[in-house]
């Protein structure tokens, strides 16, 4: 038997995340879609007064980026505990948290990248001044790694229900009003053009921060949820 | 002896009779203290100079917002020794506390509402302390539909630990916004140390509250706890022999 060093499996799992998502391309497009759609009804719902949409803008991509990442977060381990993978993860010998770190990071290259790309045309749409989207840009790279992080916890306690789907909502979504409300925040300050450097800074440690207590507590759930 | 009677408490059994010797110790001095703070609060101490007689309201709001971060931080610490210890006491106690705390969140978000319409003139405002005291309602609301939606009550017990855990950051975020940001609500009157920005006759009722919320949290969980215990230990000796002994 050939053992695996640490490293190898991370970027094997990765690689394999990615591969199954490039496999199911209909799939991997819908979160996507979903953004746009949601951006595109709230000019539609609130009138094209210029002004007013480019009050909302920032808000209004950050709402859909969060309810984008939702819709996506199930999508993470439902698969692999539906086939039974995710219970070889636990009897691996490598620390299930790294494991999960991989899949973390596949699904955020998977969902966050995308909307991460697609920003700057929407932002565009949504009146929002070029000098902002720089900013923009920043929080989404910084923020939307933290909505996968987050996310993941949360779908590791739900992954063994049934109906776990409005529950992970009403888990996840309270644990992301910090990130939307510093991003935006950054976001209409740069409009205003104060330096935000600010609300830069305390993302930039919430994605520090999840970064490292996020896969444990993702692992913790898991083992709870195989029990 | 301190150590003996925690390994006790750690039996259900043991818990359940404690339990039922508390309980009216924690009411009795639970209504005793009710009822001096609110002759303290509402016809001994002064009506304040900027805000008159509506500032009364707050002998309910503080001590009930109070209530809600303690509670989420008992539960946060219930958590933590149930997933190192497992110790089903621990476990009762963070699911026994979740409604509790969530009613007292709730408390403090309608008086608070009920106290801003006069003060501020409006019933509710996007303000930072509003807002992430909205947030705990939401996370203790999570915690009982997580808890209600796993069947086996012992697993349900862990997820609830890691969820009250992860979400006790959102404590400090309560607990400092009034500092960080500077919106409508007002800064905190009472402090641990240093000079209190309250008169001492103002200040002696809202601490008669205090204590008398607490007791009546302490009072309720009990006996949430002792029912949560007899259900879940329903196929025991000791339960059968109890409720048998109950039937004669």
């Amino acid at each position: 038997m050939s053992t695996l060093s640490l490293t190898s499996a991370f970027t094997l799992l990765l690689k394999r995340d990615l591969l199954l998502a490039y496999r199911r391309r209909a799939e991997l497009v819908n979160p996507l879609l979903f953004f746009v759609l949601v951006t595109a009804m709230f000019p539609l719902g609130i009138g094209n007064d210029p002004k007013l949409i480019q009050a909302v803008g920032p808000g209004v991509i950050w709402v859909a980026a969060l309810l984008a990442a939702l819709l996506s977060l199930d999508t993470m381990f439902r698969s692999d505990f539906d086939d039974g993978t995710l219970e070889q993860f636990m009897l691996s010998a490598h620390p299930i948290s790294v494991l999960v770190l991989a899949k973390i990071l596949a699904h955020w290259m998977i969902t966050g990248l995308p909307l991460f790309i697609a920003a700057p045309l929407l932002a565009m749409m949504l009146n929002v001044p070029t000098d902002a989207i720089p900013t923009l840009m920043l929080t989404l790279v910084l923020g939307t790694p933290v909505l996968s992080l987050i996310g993941s916890v949360g779908v590791a306690l739900t992954v063994g229900l049934r109906r776990g789907g409005v529950i992970l909502s009403l888990l996840v979504l309270p644990l992301y009003v910090p990130v939307l409300i510093f991003a935006t925040d950054a976001v209409k300050t740069s409009i205003v053009g104060i330096p935000t450097s600010a609300q830069i800074s305390i993302l930039a440690a919430m994605l520090v921060g999840s970064l490292v207590l996020a896969p444990l507590a993702t692992a913790a759930s898991l083992r709870i949820s195989l029990s | 002896m301190i150590v003996r009677f925690f390994h006790q408490m750690g039996s259900p059994r043991y818990f359940y009779n404690v339990a039922g010797k508390m309980i009216p110790w924690f009411a009795i001095s639970f209504l005793l203290t009710l009822i001096a703070g609110i002759y303290y609060g509402l016809f001994v101490a002064p009506p304040d100079y900027q805000q008159g007689e509506s500032y009364r309201i707050m002998y309910i709001h503080v001590p009930a917002a109070w209530m809600s971060m303690f509670i989420y931080m008992v539960m946060a610490a219930a958590g933590l020794i149930s997933l190192v210890w497992r110790i089903k006491i621990t476990e009762i106690t963070i699911i026994s506390s979740a409604s509790v705390g969530a009613s007292f969140t709730f408390l403090a978000l309608v008086t608070g509402s009920l106290w801003g319409k006069p003060m501020w003139g409006t019933w509710w405002v996007w303000d930072a302390r509003l807002t992430s005291e909205l947030l705990l309602l939401f996370l203790y609301l999570g915690i009982i539909a997580l808890y209600s939606a796993i069947e086996d009550k012992r697993v349900a017990a862990r997820a609830i630990s890691i969820l009250a855990l992860v979400g006790v950051v959102n404590i400090p975020i309560i607990h400092y916004s009034v500092e960080w940001w500077n919106t409508l609500h007002q800064t905190s009157s009472v402090t641990m140390t240093g000079k209190q920005a309250m008169s001492t006759s103002m200040l002696i009722p809202l601490l008669l509250m205090a204590i008398s919320f607490k007791l009546y949290y302490g009072a309720v969980v009990l006996m949430r706890a002792r029912a949560e215990v007899l259900e879940r230990d329903r196929n025991t000796r000791w339960v059968r022999e109890l409720v048998e002994g109950e039937m004669k």
